[in-house]
């Protein structure tokens, strides 16, 4: 029993002095319960006594921490920008080229369904003829397309909340990516009037609404948000504008102060709750 | 009531106020090795200040959730022993990290405190105090999931912000559901709201039952 606890215990396998592998431990390690750490790290001979535990602790912590907050500063919202352009652009080839693969394995083998899921299931065949050969190695050019998409979504779902922890828990990674791409950044979307947030992503309605062609758009890329599509569409202007300006107050905490703030959260919950009401009345 | 050893009251620019002694981590006003503990700034420091039996004696083991930058955290470390730091937001977490450099009893943890198993590896079991000051929804949850670090003669200290539960109902309603909620783990010892040194805030001494 002991013995398995000390196997979570931070300090097992680094050695006193090596800060690189202690990090590593306190960062990515994990344990079921807590346990008189500093008497098992002296009974393991990692430290001389409880104050040389200490001392070391805080040599490792410091360290740790300095090393985390570095690393998660560093995810800054170009990275997001380019991430969620890259996914967009592989998730659109991959559709396209995966059209082109189905139709053309359609010609060579039986019952292929469409779209991207066929053609993974067509880079899974053993091609015999030249022509078989060429559609499921195209397959799979489109397999290792949609899987890198997949990666792309993962690497946003890791950096979002650490470049904008009240956006991203608001609007979720993607949505945040897409605002913060549109803006040209975190700073610029910040700086814009939750107007402007409202309609992102729909500058060729807001532009023939402008030359009098067109009725105001009530939504750009914020559509996407369960906030907006998922209110009745007489109310979604309403749900739209709260959402827009609340993500526009999430921008600016998260690009001026960078801490996490609940209320603002509640605040919006609350009121698109109040929005749909009317709907149920 | 008794102020833990080295916290003491001190003339700072002709008003009285909580000090500790330690480096100067906010621009507080100093008096020679003293700086002051500013009530305004830290629900702990407010508790001491309304005379709350912290049970703070000095020298306690205490795991503090929710260090911000480290205002308070400051403090606490400049009077007790071994204090664990946890803060999940880096920002922060950058100037708890100044706090912590010039305190070798401060243990800094970049963890997220609704997820106690991603440092029950580096703190220790048995300790003598638990403060929480996490402005998130599930406070009481928080505190329960975090009993585990806690000796069974130990202290919550715990600071609810009504807000963060529930930004329409009255306080005194949220107050009285996450009291409710603790009750299941902890038995309450006192209670006291904050003002004015803090809107909308109940200060909960417990033990663990």
């Amino acid at each position: 029993m002991t013995e398995t606890s000390t196997d979570a215990a931070w300090f097992r396998g680094a050695e006193s002095g090596d800060l690189a592998t202690a990090r590593d431990a306190i960062e990515h390690g994990s344990a079921a319960e807590p346990a008189d750490w500093p008497m098992q790290a002296v009974e393991a001979g990692f430290a001389d006594d409880e104050d040389d535990y200490y001392r070391l602790l805080h040599a490792a912590t410091v360290n740790a921490a300095r090393e985390a907050v570095r690393e998660r500063e560093r995810a800054d919202d170009q990275q997001l920008r380019h991430g969620v352009r890259a996914m967009d652009d592989a998730e659109r080839t991959a559709n396209e080229l995966a059209e082109r693969a189905v139709e053309w394995a359609g010609t060579l083998f039986d019952e292929v369904s469409g779209g991207v899921e066929g053609a993974r299931e067509i880079a899974d065949r053993t091609p015999e003829t030249t022509a078989e050969h060429r559609a499921v190695s195209l397959s799979r050019r489109v397999r290792e397309l949609d899987d890198e998409a997949a990666d792309l979504r993962a690497f946003i779902e890791r950096t979002a909340p650490a470049v904008a922890p009240n956006l991203c828990e608001m609007a979720g990674p993607v949505l945040t990516a897409r605002l913060v791409s549109l803006a040209g950044g975190l700073e610029p979307l910040a700086k814009m009037p939750s107007g402007t947030v409202q309609v992102l992503g729909a500058e060729d309605a807001l532009f023939a609404h402008l030359a009098g062609r067109a009725p105001s758009p009530k939504h750009g890329v914020i559509f996407t948000h369960e906030y907006v599509h998922g209110t009745r569409p007489e109310d979604r202007g309403s749900a739209a504008r709260a959402f827009a300006g609340k993500l526009a107050i999430a921008a600016r905490i998260d690009h001026y102060s960078g801490d996490y703030r609940p209320e603002i959260h509640e605040e919006l919950a609350d009121r698109i709750a109040t929005i749909r009401e009317r709907g149920e009345r | 009531m008794s102020l833990p050893d080295g916290v003491t009251r001190r003339d700072f620019d002709g008003r009285e106020g909580l000090a500790t002694r330690g480096s100067p981590v906010y621009g507080e006003p100093t008096d020679g090795p003293w700086r002051r503990w500013d009530p305004n700034r830290s629900k702990l420091g407010a508790m001491l200040e309304l005379g709350m039996e912290t049970g703070l004696g000095g020298g306690e083991s205490v795991l503090y959730l929710g260090a911000a930058s480290g205002t308070t955290v400051s403090h606490v470390a400049d009077v007790c022993g071994p204090t664990y730091a946890v803060e999940f937001a880096p920002r922060p977490a950058r100037d708890l990290l100044d706090v912590a450099e010039d305190r070798g009893n401060l243990f800094p943890l970049l963890k997220d405190a609704r997820k106690p198993r991603t440092y029950a590896h580096v703190v220790e079991a048995g300790l003598d105090v638990l403060v929480q000051d996490v402005a998130t929804r599930g406070q009481a949850r928080v505190a329960a999931l975090n009993r585990q670090f806690l000796a069974d003669d130990g202290r919550l200290l715990a600071a609810i912000k009504a807000r963060s539960e529930d930004v329409t109902a009255a306080p005194e309603d949220v107050f009285e559901s996450v009291l409710d909620e603790l009750r299941e783990e902890f038995e309450i010892v006192e209670t006291e709201r904050l003002e004015p040194y803090h809107a909308d805030h109940l200060a909960v001494i417990a033990r663990p039952r």
